[in-house]
């Protein structure tokens, strides 16, 4: 029932829209959170939380605790370029979330990240974006100034 | 002849313990028959984007998985086929080429997809970063680990996680 609430929540967050049946006295159809929240349904809602924000992380554990390598080497790359104001999704807490994203993004792994609602690839892509400065510049599209700009700024 | 059956089979050879602070310029890797998920991924790979320069670093003793695991892997691929295509479109073509493996063992594929070019200016392998125990407590690795411990391939979805993952 949790279950269900929550996933029904989650749907009604984002934004997307849920069709709620119900009997002929007006009760709520108690049903899966499959059936409220279908596979179609979810991947809309997938569509619509990647484009509620300008950066989004699908990643393992939290920002604060990342429960994953990978997961871990995004949070701090953000961190140094002073992207600390994203959406970050826990994977970990939800298994539909976990493999409604592959399937969205029809990407196979985690961490999965997001620039104004399009992929931009996994940890190894936003690493080398990172190295080769094309992250600042991306950041800058979305209208964050690197913190590593900045810093550059500063030094000259 | 071998039968083209991937085990996911725990091999009778321990891992072998990889750090590489500098690439090597190694044009083949001679593939383990102990190792079915390395040398399937090394097959693919190979057949399907004709790498200059190729590697398949079996990396799951890093992880939280049983010794000899073949559930976490680094690929460097140099090849002439990712010339003008983004990093995203050479990492789709890697993970389309290993879509089965992706599905059931390997659970956890970091990749490097360069050109030749790109290669020769800087012939180095990124190192991944520690395994920070995602799996550690998640059951559904242990299950997943033993699924994939089967006499016969399946393509059943194998959900396993740690790292850059599934």
């Amino acid at each position: 029932m949790n279950s269900l609430i929550r996933n029904t929540a989650r749907c009604l967050q984002s934004g997307a829209a849920v069709y709620m049946p119900r009997q002929a006295d007006g009760r709520v159809w108690t049903a899966s959170a499959r059936f409220l929240c279908a596979a179609a349904d979810f991947q809309k809602a997938l569509g619509d939380m990647v484009q509620k924000d300008k950066v989004v992380v699908f990643m393992k554990g939290t920002p604060a605790q990342p429960m994953c390598g990978f997961s871990n080497a995004v949070v701090q790359i953000l961190r140094m370029h002073g992207v600390d104001d994203y959406a970050s999704y826990n994977v970990l807490e939800d298994s539909e979330l976990r493999e409604g994203v592959k399937k969205f993004s029809n990407w196979p792994t985690i961490p999965q990240v997001y620039f104004s609602g399009e992929f931009v690839g996994g940890c190894d892509i936003l690493l080398q974006m990172h190295q080769n400065g094309d992250l600042v510049d991306e950041l800058k599209k979305l209208g964050i100034s690197s913190a590593l700009l900045e810093a550059e700024k500063e030094s000259k | 002849m071998l039968p083209a059956v991937l085990r996911c089979v725990r091999p009778i050879s321990s891992s072998l313990a990889l750090s590489r602070p500098l690439a090597h310029f190694r044009p083949h890797m001679d593939p383990d028959p102990n190792r079915p998920v390395e040398r399937s991924i090394r097959t693919k790979l190979t057949d399907q984007l004709k790498p200059d320069h190729l590697e398949v670093h079996n990396e799951s003793h890093m992880h939280a998985v049983p010794p000899g695991s073949e559930s976490h892997f680094r690929v460097l691929v140099v090849s002439s086929l990712f010339e003008g295509l983004p990093l995203i479109k050479r990492h789709r073509l890697v993970n389309e080429a290993l879509k089965e493996e992706l599905s059931s063992c390997v659970h956890a594929l970091a990749i490097q997809a360069k050109t030749p070019e790109q290669w020769g200016s800087n012939p180095s392998v990124a190192k991944s970063p520690p395994c920070m125990g995602g799996s550690k407590g998640d059951h559904t690795v242990e299950e997943k680990l033993k699924a994939g411990r089967s006499e016969s391939w399946t393509h059943e979805a194998v959900e396993l996680n740690c790292d850059e993952e599934r």
